[in-house]
């Protein structure tokens, strides 16, 4: 018997499935997330209190309707659900895994008890669709005529082209890996995001009639005159420029970047070549430079092939475990997380910066770090970091992974083939409507925004297709994040 | 001068009035002197009930109708040197007329012509003698000349008919003047012209009337009878032709339904004829005369009525029938006469006391409520010229030896009463009515003629449409809301949808989505002038019963009238549409318009398919169409529907523009409504019945989602038009109105950003105050639903527009408050950082101005800035800061408590809210915090309002209406009801409380004076404020508050939050606080009431500009409720009706509670942030004080939206009007009422009770008292209170300490608050209120030894007595009025009969009726237990049992009962009491236990305790 649906808060408690043990998943590289039985998800719906004004759905980048979605699976329709999730979401099956949930930090239950599992929910509701075969191809029914070349098929990409071939013009994605994807296919570990989902995604827009042409680098293996003939050009290159770390044996060998690391370990599951010599971190020491997402993916997949021992160096503090007056309630909360790849093992540092690598025979033996602290500056206000006299120390290690963040997108291939006006972080400028200083070339995602979130990809995805479809067509029957869309209907004579 | 024309907002046609009115007459018909005098002593009797205005002296009108006094006038035709024929052969006209001579003749020629033109002879004028000196000044300054006009009958004609051709003398008369140049037209009125009788009235107080008029003193000015009238009106401005009585009749009350009976009487004047006026009836257009108030109109009907050939009282029944349809015992021959008579016309709607008469026979009536009190005696005069009936709105009013009276009776609901001076005798109701329905035989004509639809349910056959349900329903404009929140649950559980925290979105007009017609438009309700009705409880009264089709003439009655169709509810389904559709019967004929445009064409196709619709409805009535019915039936791709009410509005205007409405029924079959408000709009502008199909195929659709839990797709259609009703129900009974037939065009609504032209053309009549919108953006917005529809856009939304009016939606609705508001106010209150709370300001203040508030189009002109240091400081500003009335119970301890802390930090005021207040906070706490409200509310239900509640309070406040949902009553489910609350309710732990929509001591403004009156006495340092909420003519009630002796008038936004309300109140009934403010501020100003009065604004106030507006617009005070919510952590969750608030604020469940994070600190720091921004702007504007910036209108200006598409149609002229104070007055407040306090009875009172009063010493005295003494024994109490500290927690004073033997009739209000320690003894009887609020003491009340009437089936008491009584015992030795014990919560009574509703919403105390109770007794009572000795077993069928069970006694109630009788018999003697006492084997049997089924479950949980209650009153 389910209980009244504005109460349903005050009768079950916040449960995801638990995770397989440590032990037993680190043995595998393949995904290991858990489901419940149907009745016990509804449960979890049913923690919603659908708020009146709800935090969740004003967090999430996207919009999604999280009470609405909830409401269904109250309801037992999870087809609506479905549905309402993929009016604001093209790919929840995606973020119902790789998103940090913006929603649950400021969910309104969130503020004395745990959130309402929105993440698992979500994953939950597009995996049935998946499995019920409720997700199928949707092409459009009339072709507009005009052609649009995305270029880059992370989620930004795939977002902008699945749109965009809805609304009827005619899409080709250029990818310069062998599979489409981005991110999605080789910097996400197979073991969060299974690459099987990603294809199934890219299946259905082919189906849809989107065409992908994979192993072309515009602007290197293609000149960037090859978009000439396409009527817009979006461009969803990705902020991949990553951040160096500029110090004393920063030349030696052992030292990669971690997208040198991490998309070599897919290839491999995947049966495909590695592009370059293999970086491999069975039974070395390994220090994960970086404490944030990509760190945590290095330190899983380290742990997977068989370290020895992981280090996960970070320079900033260790952050509250608890909110404090600096982030109240629904703000983002800079509270430490645990991701599960830190469940799974190494060592954790914080306010630690790294001053030397050092080495035997050009090769890697450890580093030099020093603990800093970081003051508030009286000047202006913002913590400035110092370091700590006599805190130095070493640490003995084989192979360092840089997970320190990007800087922006690179800027040599299409971007300088096409001369576009950067702003002043390295990005891809563009106006309000996602346009840059190249009429009929727009941008989105992270390399026009800077290096984010899938979520933010997606969205950024969604609004510069819409963008386009005005540009190109005069008006847009897309949806957008904050309208409904009546001011775009045309009403005749 | 008489009128004032139109200007700011202010509009002479929102005035009200009410007053006491009353009568005396010789049954024999023999005319004396003393009938004069004795009336004119009951007019001044009822003084009371009259107001004055600005000027003291000048009353707002009282007056005196007489029969022709003809030996008196032939003497003075002696002296003016004509001739006066046999009394009955002449007639006199009483005239005003223009001061300026030349206009004077001109008006006298016009009459003099109209006489001979008719055939009469004008014999020649009397100035009628009078002393101006008697007058005020403003009475004087507008006083016409009084003369009158001596005209003699035609040879050959009846007394009847040369009344009728009277009539049309002073018709052809009236128009031809009010049509001429004259300047002095408006002056001109004619006040009576009759053979019979004659009326002297004027601009004046009762006292004034016989010094003005020389006449009234003359021995030889003699009558049968004299009706008076004594006037209380809401305006000042001078009006000496609205003073009463009219032609035929003095009323008390107010017609509700007045503009459909206005328009209607204009199409039925057409269709009229009489064979006896023949030709001359078209001069009678307009019967209604235009411009006068409902009073005057109602008499304008009646006598069209009567002169038509119908007697008055068939007339009255016609006009003001019995609720007839729910009547469980009336006949069916009565019944027929009024099935038969609502095909004729509607009914006049309202509280109405009517006191009328046509010269021979004088009567009263009452509305079918009984919402107004009418006493009468019976008293034998053998000596003299015989018996005569004194009625009165008060008992009392004349002083007549007891040994007299014979009867003492009351009118009640729907009866009449009626002295027949040509018989001699009094006419019985019940015999009046039995002569006049059985006239014809109206069942059989009824049989024969009308066609009932049936009440089956069933749908029938779906109609296929080639349109999916999903585009019609975009077409339409559904949203998910629309289906999620408001069809789903109706159809599931067949209740208009709840919910909570006001409204926050942006008006339609400001919208920048297209909106649904209907959102333009705001529901009217009933404040202070008439009472709202409690739908539910008093059902016996409410229908939903129509007839629609075609009227034939209104003079007429033949069997063909009633060729027309019944429908038992205005909700029809597609199967009964299908049936009236084939209707083919002789005087039955539907036709169908199609309302469909062509899409494709644009806007201006609608333009051309209303021209063409109007069309097509001529031509069909025309070919004999009595019903037509419009229909939108076939959207598709090429076609958009028209809106519905606007094809309705559209068509029945135009019809009644071409006078051919009357000749048919309207039914409107539209996909576009689903919600109450939808159809309370097209029944409101016509439409008999609609058939909303799309809402069906939603239904239908909603099951097949597994959306709603219902057995069957038929229960589901019954349940949803079963919530329609109940919505529809609630929705008249706000406004006083109670049956579907007369809100039927009535128009009961206020538009509000729609242009003149639109409403001119569709909704004429209806107010409409900042322009708007025209046809062609209603066009646009149709189409952009159809475009949406068939667009390409649907295929990327495979949902439905998610709307967001009720839930905040990325891509629904704006809101003002969004999750970037809310957080950012939290974090600036709670980290007191002033930046966050100016990004919060330019957040709100930005989005008042793009996203919908009103004051977002206003800007302040450029001023010479001062510097910041010189504006007056914040601390002071805080001041005039209060907080809402959010009750203890609404929301928990922690957060009430949190804020009156603040409040009191500060020095601002919070508000208890309906509910009471734990007098455990009446004392500071240890941390020197005093957690007691300075506002202490008094609602309608009056939970917790003792005396030691009022006594500790600085405010008192009395909630007319609240913003969120005004009109209506409210209810606490049992299950909310815990322990604490009960405490400070007065009630018990777990029952259910119920709160009336109308406070039942308020029925109208003199009321409302009454009430202030009360509780001045109850609390003589504190101040009493008068809370309503904006709505058209706000202003005019407020100026009437303001008469009425008001210190503060609150005038709420219709935005305000609540803790529960129904959807469709909180969304379309009310106005901005903008307008309604602006109105105030600009009648006070003009009405020279503003400077003794503050005023105090509130709704969505959340910023220092919004302030500044404010204040501007003529607020003295601000208040805040929504936003200091916020500051204690309130999320707008919006769901405080549900109890699971997860922030621990509107919620009494422990564990959410615990979760609740305010402080006292945030809510200071917030008010601080909104001072210095208020007085950033006051620099701003250089000004020091607020008191300078108050109605400073001037520097406000229009900033119009140029770009937004609809926002751009506004016109903001009339709030920026401002009016020039009088001389000597300010535009803010700077004066203490003057509330004559010093001159009530109880200071005499106190002086006797002396030893009492200083030393708890027993007293005991004598006192006389009269019905002028009001609220006796109430400032006493307090006192006592005071002085002793008197209260819930520090006890109270022995039993019997002061104990006064009061002798004479008691006013209003006797023994109010009285405290126990306090007894009084009455020995006579008492008027209406007696023992309101009663908080312990204990009344006695008997007739004098003298009286020969037999008590027990005499009425001794008024109505609404122990109104709200908390403790006490009651004791009266005779039968009580109507609602006797209404929400008493805890007194102990015994009454020896009580009229209809006894026991209404009772919650707890005793009462034992030994005799008659009236009809509905112990409707919504859900505690306590009533006693009703049942002699003949008819107790049953007067009984309300929807909440209680009847039973025989049970054993553990004898003791109790017992007890009461003993002391009845013990106080009052009353050998009732003691035969039951002494046969108490035998007499038990005879009583019936009423007892709520709530309570009785309680009871029975809770045994111990129910011990412990018992032994509160054995004592």
């Amino acid at each position: 018997m389910w209980p009244n649906k504005e109460k349903g808060f005050m009768a079950f408690r916040r449960e995801v499935p638990p995770n397989p043990p440590v032990g037993e998943r680190v043995k595998s590289f393949e995904e290991f997330i858990q489901s419940f039985p149907e009745d016990k998800t509804r449960e979890q719906a049913y923690r919603c209190m659908n708020c009146g004004v709800p935090f969740c759905h004003w967090a999430c980048p996207l919009g999604n309707q999280v009470p609405d979605f909830n409401d269904a699976l109250k309801n037992g329709n999870w087809r609506e659900a479905l549905a309402i999730l993929h009016s604001t979401n093209n790919f929840p099956e995606f973020t119902g895994r790789v998103c940090p949930a913006l929603c649950e930090a400021s969910c309104v239950l969130g503020m004395h008890e745990p959130a309402v599992a929105i993440e698992y929910l979500e994953r939950e509701i597009a995996d049935r669709g998946w499995r019920e075969g409720w997700i199928r191809p949707e092409p459009p029914e009339v072709r507009s005529g005009k052609s649009v070349a995305v270029v880059g098929s992370g989620p930004a990409g795939l977002a902008a082209a699945q749109q965009l071939n809805r609304a009827g013009h005619t899409v080709t994605v250029f990818e310069r890996d062998d599979e489409p994807g981005g991110l999605l296919m080789y910097g996400i570990p197979n073991f969060k995001l299974d690459k099987g989902i990603v294809r199934r995604r890219v299946d259905q827009l082919k189906a849809e009639g989107v065409e992908f042409r994979c192993g072309v680098f515009v602007g290197k293996n293609v000149p960037a005159s090859a978009l000439d003939e396409y009527d817009a050009v979006l461009l969803t290159v990705g902020s991949t420029e990553a951040r160096k770390l500029d110090i004393p044996g920063s030349d030696l060998a052992g030292i990669h970047l971690a997208m040198d690391f991490l998309p070599q370990q897919t290839r491999r599951l995947l049966n495909k070549e590695l592009p370059g010599p293999p970086i491999a971190a069975a039974g070395k020491n390994v220090v994960v430079i970086g404490g944030g997402d990509t760190g945590s993916d290095c330190v899983g997949t380290a742990l997977r092939q068989g370290a020895k021992q992981v280090y996960s160096l970070e320079i900033l503090p260790r952050p509250p475990a608890q909110r404090d007056d600096t982030m109240l309630w629904p703000s983002w909360p800079f509270i430490l997380r645990t991701s599960s790849s830190h469940e799974e093992g190494g060592v954790r540092e914080w306010s630690v910066l790294t001053k030397e690598f050092l080495g035997a025979n050009g090769k890697l033996t450890g580093l030099r770090g020093v603990q800093v602290e970081w003051p508030k500056d009286p000047e202006t206000g913002r913590p400035a970091m110092r370091e700590i006299p006599d805190s130095e120390f070493t640490i003995a290690c084989e192979l360092v992974l840089l997970a320190m963040g990007f800087l922006h997108p690179e800027h040599g291939a299409v971007i300088g083939s096409l001369g576009l006006e950067l702003d002043d972080r390295g990005n891809i400028k563009t106006n309000a409507g996602y346009q840059t200083s190249r009429e009929g070339v727009f941008a989105a995602g992270d390399g026009r925004r800077g290096q984010s979130l899938v979520v933010w990809a997606i969205q950024e995805g969604r609004e510069a297709a819409r963008c386009i479809d005005v540009a190109l067509t005069g008006s847009s029957d897309l949806p957008s994040r904050d309208s409904y869309g009546y001011e775009a209907v045309d009403i005749g004579a | 001068m008489d009128t004032i024309s139109p200007k700011g907002l202010y509009d002479s046609r929102y005035e009200h009035d009410s007053c006491g009115v009353g009568f005396v007459v010789n049954i024999k018909g023999c005319s004396t002197h003393t009938i004069i005098s004795q009336g004119i002593q009951v007019l001044e009797n009822l003084t009371h009930r009259g107001a004055t205005g600005c000027d003291p002296e000048t009353g707002d009108g009282a007056g005196m109708l007489v029969q022709i006094p003809h030996e008196f006038f032939a003497q003075e035709a002696e002296n003016l040197e004509f001739d006066l024929p046999d009394p009955g052969a002449y007639a006199v006209g009483m005239v005003f007329l223009p001061q300026k001579a030349r206009d004077r003749r001109a008006c006298m020629k016009h009459l003099e012509k109209a006489v001979a033109d008719h055939s009469q002879t004008f014999l020649g004028w009397r100035e009628v003698p009078h002393d101006s000196s008697a007058l005020g000044w403003l009475a004087r300054e507008n006083e016409p000349v009084i003369f009158q006009a001596f005209i003699k009958r035609e040879q050959g004609l009846d007394v009847e008919g040369f009344e009728r051709r009277l009539l049309v003398i002073r018709k052809v008369v009236e128009r031809t003047i009010r049509e001429s140049d004259l300047a002095g037209r408006a002056q001109f009125y004619i006040a009576s012209l009759s053979a019979r009788t004659l009326c002297y009235k004027g601009l004046m107080l009762a006292p004034q009337m016989s010094r003005y008029y020389a006449d009234l003193s003359e021995e030889r000015f003699v009558s049968a009878f004299a009706l008076v009238h004594q006037r209380y009106s809401t305006n000042t401005l001078p009006t000496w032709r609205l003073a009463q009585p009219f032609r035929f009749l003095a009323h008390n009350g107010e017609i509700n339904t007045l503009r459909g009976n206005i328009n209607m009487m204009a199409c039925r004047e057409q269709r009229i004829q009489s064979t006896l006026f023949g030709e001359d009836i078209r001069k009678l257009a307009p019967i209604l005369t235009p411009d006068v108030s409902d009073s005057a109109m109602f008499d304008n009907a009646l006598e069209m009525f009567v002169r038509g050939g119908r007697s008055i009282a068939h007339a009255m029944m016609m006009m003001i029938p019995e609720p007839w349809s729910r009547h469980e015992s009336m006949s069916d021959e009565k019944k027929a006469f009024y099935e038969y008579h609502a095909c004729l016309m509607e009914p006049w709607d309202g509280p109405a006391s009517i006191a009328f008469t046509d010269g021979i026979r004088i009567g009263a009536v009452l509305d079918r409520n009984g919402l107004r009190p009418s006493r009468y005696w019976v008293i034998e005069d053998e000596a003299g010229p015989g018996p005569y009936v004194v009625m009165a709105s008060e008992v009392g009013v004349l002083d007549v030896p007891q040994e007299k009276i014979v009867k003492k009776g009351r009118l009640e609901p729907g009866r009449m009463f009626l002295v027949d001076t040509q018989e001699g005798r009094i006419v019985a109701d019940e015999e009046l009515k039995e002569h006049v329905i059985g006239m014809r035989p109206y069942r059989s004509w009824l049989n024969r003629h009308r066609v009932t639809l049936s009440r089956d349910r069933s749908q029938g056959e779906r109609i296929r449409e080639k349109a999916s349900l999903l585009e019609r329903q975009q077409v339409f404009g559904y949203t998910q809301e629309d289906l999620d929140i408001l069809v789903a649950p109706m159809a599931e559980v067949g209740e208009d949808p709840v919910g909570s925290m006001g409204n926050d979105t942006p008006l339609a007009v400001l919208s920048e989505r297209p909106q649904l017609l209907f959102n333009y438009f705001k529901q009217l309700f009933a404040q202070v002038t008439n009472p709202p009705i409690d739908p539910i409880r008093e059902d016996i009264v409410m229908s939903l019963e129509t007839t629609i089709g075609r009227e034939r003439n209104v003079l007429d009655e033949t069997p063909g009238h009633c060729q027309q169709l019944r429908l038992l509810s205005p909700i029809v389904t597609d199967a009964q549409l299908e049936f009236i559709k084939k209707l083919d019967k002789p005087g039955i004929k539907p036709a169908v318009i199609s309302t469909l445009f062509p899409a494709k064409e644009g806007p201006r196709a609608l333009d051309t398919a209303l021209a063409r619709i109007c069309a097509e409805a001529s031509t069909a009535i025309a070919d004999g169409a009595t019903i037509l019915i419009l229909s939108d039936r076939g959207v598709d791709r090429e076609h958009a529907p028209i809106p519905s009410l606007l094809a309705t509005g559209a068509v029945h205007h135009h019809l009644v523009r071409e006078h051919s409405r009357t000749d048919c029924g309207l039914v409107v079959e539209s996909g576009e409504p689903r919600e109450v408000m939808h159809f309370a709009l097209l029944t409101g502008y016509g439409a008999g019945a609609v058939n909303p199909y799309v809402a069906f195929e939603s239904i239908y659709e909603l099951i097949l989602k597994g959306a709603l839990e219902v057995e069957s797709p038929a229960k589901a259609i019954a349940n949803y038009i079963k919530a329609i009703e109940k919505g529809l129900l609630k929705t008249m009974s706000k406004i006083g109105i109670s049956t579907q037939h007369s809100y039927r065009s009535a128009q009961i609504f206020e538009a509000v950003g729609l242009s003149a032209a639109l409403v001119e053309q569709c909704f004429t009549g209806t107010v409409s105050r900042v322009e708007g919108i025209g046809v062609a953006e209603v066009a646009r917005e149709a189409l952009m639903r159809h475009a949406m529809a068939y667009s390409g856009q649907s295929r990327h939304r495979p949902a439905l527009d998610p709307g967001g009016q009720y839930r905040w939606r990325e891509r629904g609705e704006r809101h003002q408050y969004t999750p970037e508001a809310i957080a950012l106010l939290q974090h600036a209150t709670r980290t007191n950082d002033g930046e966050k709370y100016k990004r919060f300001a330019a957040l709100i203040n930005d989005r008042a101005r793009s996203l919908g508030m009103l004051r977002g189009l206003l800007k302040f002109k450029e001023r010479k800035p001062i510097p910041l240091k010189r504006v007056e400081p914040a601390s002071e500003i805080v001041k005039r800061f209060c907080t809402g009335a959010m009750s203890f119970g609404s929301i928990s301890k922690e957060a009430h408590e949190t804020i009156a802390i603040a409040m009191n930090r500060l020095g601002g005021r919070s508000n208890t809210g309906e509910g009471g207040e734990d007098p455990q906070r009446f004392k500071r706490d240890h941390h020197g915090d005093l957690r007691r409200s300075a506002i202490k509310q008094v609602a309608s239900g009056r939970f917790g309002v003792t005396n030691e509640y009022l006594v500790n309070s600085d405010e008192l406040q009395i909630k007319m209406a609240q913003g969120a949902k005004p009109g209506e009553g409210g209810q606490l489910p049992g299950h909310k009801v815990f322990d604490e609350i009960a405490k400070v309710r007065y009630s018990m732990p777990g029952v259910e409380l119920i709160s009336p929509p109308p406070h039942h001591d308020i029925y109208s403004i003199e009321d409302l004076a009454q009430l202030i009156h009360d509780l001045k006495n109850a609390n003589v340092h504190g101040n009493v404020s008068v809370k309503l909420v904006a709505e058209v003519g706000v202003g005019t009630i407020a100026a009437g508050v303001s008469k009425g002796k008001a210190d503060l008038v609150l005038i709420s936004g219709h935005d305000g939050g609540t803790g529960a309300s129904p959807l469709s109140s909180i969304k379309h009934a009310g106005l901005p606080w903008e307008l309604g403010l602006a109105e105030t501020q600009q009648v006070l100003v003009e009405n020279n009431l503003r400077s003794r009065i503050r005023v105090q604004t509130d709704g969505q106030l959340k910023t220092g500009r919004d302030l500044a507006i404010a204040a501007l617009l003529g607020a003295d005070e601000f208040g805040f409720a929504t936003a200091p919510l916020i500051v204690c952590g309130c999320v707008m969750m919006r769901k405080c009706h549900l109890n699971t608030c997860p922030v621990g604020i509107a919620t009494q469940d422990p564990e959410l509670r615990r979760k609740y994070s305010g402080r006292p600190e945030y809510l200071v720091n917030y008010f601080h942030f909104v001072a210095e921004d208020l007085r950033a702007i006051m620099a701003q504007l250089g000004f020091r004080t607020l008191d300078q910036m108050v109605g400073r209108a001037d520097i406000l200006e229009f900033d119009p939206l140029p770009e937004h598409w609809k926002a751009r149609t506004l016109d903001f002229s009339g709030v920026l009007a401002v009016p020039k104070p009088w001389k000597g007055e300010t535009r803010y407040h700077s004066k203490r009422q003057d509330h004559g306090i010093e001159k009530a009875l109880d200071h005499v009172i106190m002086e006797r009770a002396y030893p009492a009063v200083e030393y708890k010493a027993p007293v005991r005295f004598e006192q006389r008292i009269r019905n002028i003494h009001r609220t006796v024994g109430t400032m006493l109490s307090s006192e006592l209170t005071r002085r002793h500290t008197l209260g819930m927690y520090t006890g109270s004073l022995a039993e019997d300490t002061v104990w006064i033997d009061c002798k004479g009739c008691a006013g209003q209000s006797f023994g109010a608050f009285a405290v126990k320690g306090v007894t009084l003894n009455i020995e006579g009887e008492a008027n209406d209120y007696l023992g309101k609020g009663l908080s312990g003491a204990k009344i006695i009340v008997k007739a004098p030894p003298e009286c020969p009437c037999v008590p027990e089936q005499n009425i001794l008491i008024g109505n609404v007595a122990l109104y709200g009584a908390t403790s006490g015992e009651c004791y009266c030795r005779g039968v009580a009025g109507e609602r006797f014990c209404v929400r008493n919560s805890g007194a102990w009574a015994v009454v020896e009969g009580v009229g209809d509703h006894g026991c209404e919403y009772m919650t707890g105390g005793r009462v034992a009726v030994l005799g008659k109770t009236g009809r509905n007794f112990a409707a919504g009572m859900s505690g306590g237990i009533a006693f009703v000795y049942d002699e003949d077993g008819t107790f049953p069928a007067h009984c309300n049992r929807g909440m209680v069970d009847l039973a025989p006694l049970h054993r553990d109630s004898l003791p109790e009962l017992r007890s009461m009788l003993e002391r009845h018999v013990k106080y009052t003697g009353s050998p009732v009491a003691e035969g039951i006492l002494k046969n108490w084997h035998d007499a038990q049997g005879k009583f019936v236990r009423v007892m709520p089924r709530d309570y009785a479950r309680v009871l029975a949980q809770r045994k111990g305790s129910q011990a412990a209650e018992i032994v509160h009153v054995a004592k």
